[in-house]
């Protein structure tokens, strides 16, 4: 006990030297945290967005159905088989119909995929009921993002050519029912969402459908199913997962430098107090400190700022990352194009993994950084060090 | 009479490489020190004698010869053997002092005490008792910043003697302070050589402090010149 009771006697009795090590260290404490509790929230809120308004609890793809290669779509269908027409009925499936088409926002032409949902279907987050309507022939919901692309608003109509089972050119006006604001981009730019049955027999493709989406929370089927491939959330997440953390990586190096500076102030006193403490290190030795506890002593002392900073950045850590749960980030109109779904807000998660984590790796550096330069003392002579001289 | 020897050092050397030449700081050294000795070890600058009490004091250790302290050989102890042996049994005293900067003058003193795990009951008492001696019990809180030289010295004799070790070294404990502060510290040292029987031994060129010893021995290139009784005790002279 006497060792730590020193050493915290030593660090306040350095005064501002530490002080000035702690309030750096638990900078870069509280911006690890901060940022890294921004990309965990970044991708926590895409993975939610994405989940509740296009993947679900998972998706069937009809087998030749594949998102990177738009050639196979118009094979990409296939009459829904009977469990999956089960799981509809039981409000826990939603199949989607995909047909490629195209239109002509004034005058220019634009592929777009038209997609076939029921207007009942619950299971997405789509406002598919603005499709229920008896009144209009062909009914057609946007997103905002396809509604500034093509120039389209709420009440117009325009004219969708699309190619049916045989391959005929078929084409008809769609009436805007409603632009829908949502984050998930995935389910806005160039498509149109229509009435899965209309598509269905527009396209002459009756009772058939290109993807069936579960809803969340509800297993897949146990056996397989002929001609449908099941995709689960992880695969159908992965791209959005790896582009957070190719950013959470970006977004590390700036956290890299800010606790490598911090290393490096608290090196800079160590090896400082080791070189200017050499008489101290003897009297210790003198009063029968063998060289190892005044390692322990010299190690705990740099080790401590680590726990100090902990604390500090507790102090004034903790409300302003609170501070930032609530009110969250407003995020800028740019950040939509990368390509995430987080919407105008980003609200960071701080989770028990991450600051404890984050408290360990900080602890265990520290101490590490305050550990190499002592282990000149262990080849210190009393003798020498009574001196105040290097051995 | 061997036994009686609380040191004893046989064909004592120290060798120290300087550059591609050797020097022999100590050259067959043969001593005994008594229990309750007031001794100072004298001679001309670079003569061994901070050398001399290192050894002694476990600090360092012989390139030949031995040095038997307390029953054990210095040469023979492990660094935390040698520790031990420093923590229980001597107390140093330096020409500057070496007081913990940023412990209270009760705590400096209590330092050793804790290394030797008493318990707080214990030390309180103990400090109490060694700051008494030295005249310092109203300075218990103060920092060693705030302490003159002299006051200093003395916290580092309270804090030498608290554990009563059997032996205190003291290298030119004198050559910091003035006259005045001098006589005084080292009368309170001989008033506890002659209360706790400790063995003290000096390594000094203070004419003040010869004046104190009952004991000088000279050394002159790391080999004793001169052995001998000064201002002899009264038992001592009827021992004579
Ligand atoms: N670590 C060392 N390395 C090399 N030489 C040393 C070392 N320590 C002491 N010496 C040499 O050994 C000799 C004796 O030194 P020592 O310090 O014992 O002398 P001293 O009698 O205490 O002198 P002073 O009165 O100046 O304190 C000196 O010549 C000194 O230069
Ligand atoms: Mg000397």
């Amino acid at each position: 006990m006497i060792i730590p009771r020193l050493a915290l006697k030593n660090l306040f009795g350095a005064g501002l030297r530490t002080w000035l090590n702690v309030v750096v260290l638990s900078f870069s404490f509280v911006a690890i945290i901060g940022l890294q509790g921004i990309y965990d929230g970044m991708n926590n809120q895409a993975v939610q967005a994405l989940t509740d308004a296009e993947y679900g609890g998972g998706q069937y793809w009809q087998e030749n159905y594949d998102p990177y290669e738009p050639l196979s779509l118009p094979d990409a269908h296939a009459p829904l088989p009977e469990a999956l027409l089960g799981l509809k009925d039981a409000g826990l499936a939603a199949p989607v119909l995909i047909v490629q088409g195209t239109i002509y926002p004034s005058g220019r032409i634009q592929p777009v995929l038209i997609k076939g949902i029921d207007p009942e279907q619950s299971v997405i987050s789509i406002p598919t009921h603005f499709l229920a309507r008896e009144d209009i022939k062909l009914p057609a919901l946007i997103g905002t993002r396809m509604a500034k692309n093509a120039g389209l608003k709420k009440g117009d109509t325009i004219t969708v050519r699309w190619r049916d089972a045989q391959g005929t050119f078929d084409a008809k006006d769609v009436r805007i029912v409603e632009v829908m604001r949502t984050t998930a981009q995935s389910i806005d730019r160039g498509q149109i969402w229509v009435p899965l049955k209309k598509i269905q027999e527009l396209a002459r493709m009756p009772n058939e459908a290109s993807l069936v989406v579960l809803a969340q929370d509800t297993e897949p089927l146990k056996e397989g199913l002929a001609g449908w491939n099941f995709k689960n959330l992880e695969f159908l997440l992965k791209d959005i997962t790896e582009l957070v953390q190719a950013k959470t990586i970006g977004g590390s190096i700036m956290y890299v430098i800010l606790l490598l500076l911090a290393m490096l102030a608290i090196f800079n006193t160590q090896v400082l107090s080791i070189f200017r403490r050499r008489k101290e290190m003897g009297t210790l030795m003198a009063l029968g400190f063998t060289r190892v506890k005044v390692i322990q002593l010299f190690t705990l002392e740099g080790a401590m700022h680590g726990v100090l900073a902990a604390l500090v950045a507790a102090i004034y850590g903790t409300p302003l990352l609170v501070l930032f749960t609530k009110k969250g980030w407003a995020m800028p109109e740019s950040v939509d194009s990368y390509g995430f779904a987080i919407g105008d807000k980003l609200i960071p998660t701080y989770g028990a993994g991450l600051i404890i984590g984050t408290t360990v790796l900080v602890l265990l550096v520290t101490t590490i950084v305050s550990f190499l330069p002592t282990r000149k003392i262990a080849k210190l002579k009393p003798t020498d060090a009574l001196r105040g001289r290097m051995s | 009479m061997e036994n009686s020897f609380l040191i004893k050092t046989k064909e004592l050397v120290k060798i120290y490489p300087i550059g591609w030449k050797k020097l022999a700081a100590l050259d067959h050294v043969n001593l005994g020190f008594e229990k309750a000795e007031f001794t100072g070890v004298v001679g001309p600058s670079g003569s061994g004698k901070t050398t001399l009490l290192n050894i002694i004091g476990s600090l360092d250790v012989p390139t030949a010869g031995s040095a038997e302290v307390l029953g054990k050989k210095v040469e023979d102890l492990s660094n935390r053997q040698a520790a031990a042996l420093r923590n229980h049994s001597i107390g140093f005293i330096f020409q500057t002092f070496n007081l913990l900067p940023v412990y209270t003058v009760f705590e400096n003193v209590e330092f050793p005490l804790l290394l030797l795990g008493l318990s707080a009951d214990e030390r309180k008492q103990k400090v109490r008792k060694a700051l008494e001696w030295v005249d310092l019990v109203d300075r218990a809180k103060s920092k060693p910043a705030q302490l003159s030289g002299g006051q200093c010295q003395r916290v580092a004799i309270a804090r030498a003697v608290v554990k009563k070790p059997a032996i205190i070294l003291a290298d030119e404990p004198t050559a910091n302070l003035d006259a005045e502060n001098s006589h005084n510290i080292l009368q309170t040292m001989e008033e506890l050589n002659r209360e706790l029987k400790t063995t003290f031994i000096f390594a000094t060129h203070d004419e003040k402090v010869i004046r104190y010893i009952r004991r000088k021995i000279t050394l002159v290139d790391g080999k004793v010149a001169k052995d001998e009784v000064m201002n002899p005790t009264k038992a001592e002279r009827k021992g004579q």
